[in-house]
């Protein structure tokens, strides 16, 4: 639990004079997300760790970036707020840093935003081994580029980030589940119009020929809005933590999980393929064994992407093909943060 | 030859290449006609362009970039100029590409609650056009009567909801971007990521550095069911602070929490009789809204909470007449302002909220050194001032004076661990500052990122991003080569 930014700092500028590439662990729970990749050495974050500041009252947050989740979602929840992204963890070991790279957010996503949305600020120590600032603690903050929420999908790839700054919220005063029996093609109809109608929605979800839907808020916006949807009440902690955690059954097993990303209405189609729905609608877990091609091609009809999320063959592409203009512009931009490539070669795109 | 003559003969070549594919009512290159593009909202800046141009559609405008682009010459892209940092600004060696003519919606989709948009579209039409759904677009900024959707992506646009709804770039679905090299790109889908660097994020709030914004998909939200707007009026400006803090601790995320001042509160009531307490030190405004139930549980909630601080009136909306009454002051704070003297100068610097009371004493411990008068109005929610400096342009030396003023309250932003700018862009008003809050290495980094996107350094130059001490530096490297 301490600043370690100098130490971190050195070993970029080793890797610089040698010429080695460095892979950039946090808490290594998401290591099976992206290209399976191999570099000359390990950046380790898990003792760069620390909550810098915290000032409820401001909704700021700032922690060195191998602080762990659970010990942020803690500090926070003894003030009654939140990471209102609810971040999966996949481990205990999971920290904020690898959480902002892999741009990592739960099922109330769609209602309170992702991690991109959250955050305010970094550091980050560049390919040049310079340790630098953007962004800012406050909310609003539009000078320079926005390097900070940039840094979510990047996988790393432009740089160590040392230091986040989140805007947190306060905990909802009261939260229900509801389960509905629905065919997905319903539920899929069902999620677009309650989003469109509820204040209090914060997560729907569809699995197993049940709509789960989720309501929060004040209490007696809870309590009308339920009144409105129907259905029966359930336990939801254990419920949502399982769809958060992928510890669900529907998760279990070594099958590949692709994950869409689309157009929440997006007509539900592979009518006999494994299917999770979540965000209401707007991403959705596919079991089994396919042709990334294909689904490609079927998730651009859905007006979204569509990338491996686990799977055993990891040394091809995982991630959704970019159009030329904008590979060219990752391409540019790696160079423009890390023109030796130090940094998670290969992680993101083969290319990169 | 003479630089004017070599830029008029460029004038008039670009013109020439341009009406081929463009009407030529929309190739302005005579001063006369190109006058109202001299400046945008902040018009103590001003330049004429070489030439301004009006496309409507993408391909013109791919066009346009592409004869520019192999041309070498600069292009400026502007939106409505309701700007506040001189973003628009034009140069005599640059094309000022104008959107204003693409100003359909293309599409509004109830189910999936988003508008597909042409750059042109102005931010409130968007919600006009949204209510038959129920929905709306949550970004508000002051100028939305004005202001269009592609300048808010330029500017990563706030407004008076944003502590709860978010900016500009939190309701952004997909942008489409003409590139410097007249390339169409889309960023961004109608699902909520896509793989790889955000750069849809990264072109948000980019000031026209990056590229030009031809297309805007927004997400809508629906329409709060019911609002009321607390009104509370404080003896000093602390205590109305610590309120601010008070509504959060609560666990209470306002829709709107705005703060105005002594100065802003007498010349807004003036200015609309809202019936604001003009021997008020701060007043604030704070909204609630969402379902009936909610929104009345919390505005008693807030109301008795202002009570207990000592708040000397507290006034709940009891109509929406009189809700739209308690925020026309607020929202006619800047003209309201105006009357007062003949110009007026608005800053906007962001601050931790705790930092309140002691930056509003330096700023008015500055305004004795300065001999100018100061009003304030803040986004007390989200911690964005809006200093206004009260000067008269026609006293000589006084616009100097009223610079020097507003760059130091920005200084003390920074100080306090703020920033230059929360809504209105770096421009070209706020470029001596990113110094202040940048190191050297921060803005080559910058400059880096910007190359990335547009190779040539043609796109909206000289803007957001301070060159100069790079210049300095490079020259020093330049003169270390020549040495040895």
């Amino acid at each position: 639990m301490s600043d370690q930014s100098q130490y971190l700092l050195e070993q970029v500028h080793d890797a610089r004079s040698s010429g080695n590439t460095l892979n950039i662990v946090g808490g290594g729970s998401k290591r099976f997300l992206g290209r399976e990749q191999s570099a000359d050495a390990t950046v380790e974050l898990a003792d760069h760790a620390g909550i810098v500041s915290y000032e409820p009252v401001e909704l700021v947050l700032t922690a060195r970036s191998g602080t762990r989740l659970r010990d942020i979602e803690s500090t926070l929840a003894a003030h009654g707020q939140a990471l209102a992204f609810e971040p999966p963890h996949f481990s205990e070991h999971a920290t904020l840093g690898g959480t902002l790279s892999c741009n990592q957010s739960g099922p109330a996503r769609p209602w309170n935003g992702s991690v991109r949305d959250a955050v305010l600020g970094i550091r980050l120590i560049n390919g040049f081994g310079e340790h630098l600032r953007f962004g800012g603690q406050v909310m609003k903050n539009v000078a320079g580029y926005d390097l900070s929420r940039a840094q979510a999908g990047a996988f790393g790839t432009l740089g160590v980030i040392t230091e986040i700054s989140l805007k947190v919220l306060p905990r909802p005063e009261a939260s229900l589940t509801l389960a509905q029996e629905q065919d997905a093609t319903g539920a899929i109809q069902a999620m677009n119009e309650y989003a469109r109608c509820s204040q209090a929605l914060t997560g729907a979800c569809w699995v197993g020929g049940f709509l789960y839907l989720r309501l929060a808020g004040a209490n007696s916006a809870v309590t009308a809005a339920a009144r409105a949807c129907g259905g029966d009440v359930l336990d939801d902690e254990s419920f949502w933590y399982s769809i958060k955690e992928q510890q669900h059954p529907f998760f279990a097993g070594e099958q590949n999980v692709w994950r869409f990303s689309i157009k929440p209405d997006a007509q539900h189609w592979r009518e006999d393929g494994e299917w999770l729905i979540d965000w209401g609608g707007a991403q959705r877990w596919l079991r089994g064994e396919y042709n990334f091609a294909t689904l490609e091609s079927e998730a651009m009809v859905a007006q979204g992407q569509v990338g491996l999320f686990r799977g055993k063959q990891r040394k091809g592409e995982t991630f959704a093909t970019p159009s030329p203009g904008v590979k060219l512009l990752h391409q540019r931009l790696k160079k423009a943060f890390d023109p030796q490539g130090v940094f998670n070669p290969g992680r993101l795109y083969s290319w990169m | 030859m003479a630089v004017s003559a070599e830029l008029s003969l460029l004038r008039q070549s670009l013109a020439d290449e341009f009406c081929q594919f463009i009407n030529p009512a929309f190739v302005i290159a005579d001063a006369e006609t190109q006058r109202p593009y001299e400046c945008d909202g902040l018009a103590i800046y001003t330049a004429m362009p070489l030439l301004v141009v009006l496309p409507e559609t993408v391909e013109q405008v791919q066009r346009v970039m592409r004869i520019c682009h192999r041309r070498n010459v600069p292009v400026i892209a502007r939106g409505a100029g309701t700007g506040l940092s001189a973003g628009a600004m034009p140069r005599e060696d640059a094309v000022v590409l104008s959107l204003a003519r693409f100003q359909s919606i293309l599409g509004i989709d109830p189910v999936a609650r988003s508008a597909r948009l042409q750059p042109g579209v102005r931010n409130l039409a968007i919600s006009e056009a949204a209510a038959e759904y129920g929905l709306y677009y949550a970004p508000d900024p002051s100028s939305q009567i004005a202001c269009t959707i592609g300048g808010n992506v330029a500017e990563n646009s706030g407004g008076v909801h944003c502590l709860k709804y978010g900016l500009t770039v939190h309701n952004l679905l997909r942008v489409e971007l003409v590139t410097v090299e007249g390339e169409l790109l889309s960023l961004g889908s109608e699902g909520l990521d896509t793989a790889g660097i955000d750069l849809m994020a990264l072109v948000t709030g980019s000031e026209g550095l990056l590229g030009i914004v031809t297309e805007v998909t927004v997400k809508l939200l629906p329409l709060p069911i019911a609002a009321r707007l607390i009104m509370a009026a404080f003896d000093d400006v602390k205590t109305a602070g610590d309120a601010v803090g008070a509504v959060i601790s609560e666990g209470i995320i306002p829709a709107g929490l705005e703060m105005m001042d002594s100065h802003a509160i007498v010349a807004a009531e003036a200015f609309v009789n809202a019936g604001y307490p003009i021997d008020a030190q701060a007043l604030l405004l704070c909204e609630v809204d969402g379902s009936a139930e909610e929104v009345t549980e919390q505005s008693a909630r807030v109301e008795r909470l202002f009570n207990a601080l000592g708040a000397s009136v507290v006034r709940v909306s009891q109509s929406e007449d009189e809700r739209a009454l308690l925020w026309k002051g607020r929202k006619s704070a800047f003209p309201a302002v105006g009357r007062l003297s003949p110009d007026y100068y608005c800053m906007d610097g962001t601050i931790p909220r705790g930092q309140l009371s002691y930056v509003l004493t330096e700023m008015e411990r500055m305004s004795d050194e300065y001999g100018l008068r100061v009003a304030n109005v803040f986004h007390a929610g989200d911690g964005n001032l809006h200093p206004l400096i009260l000067f008269d342009a026609s006293i000589p030396g006084e616009i100097d004076k009223t610079e020097e003023f507003g760059g130091r309250i920005l200084e003390l932003c920074v100080e306090v661990g703020g920033c230059i700018t929360g809504e209105h862009g770096v421009g070209v008003e706020k470029l001596r500052q990113m110094n202040v809050q940048f190191t050297a290495e921060e803005i080559e980094q910058f400059h880096r990122v910007k190359a990335a996107f547009d190779p040539p350094g043609t796109l909206n130059p000289g803007k957001g991003v301070p060159v100069l001490k790079n210049c300095q530096e490079y020259r020093a490297i330049d003169a270390a080569a020549l040495a040895t």
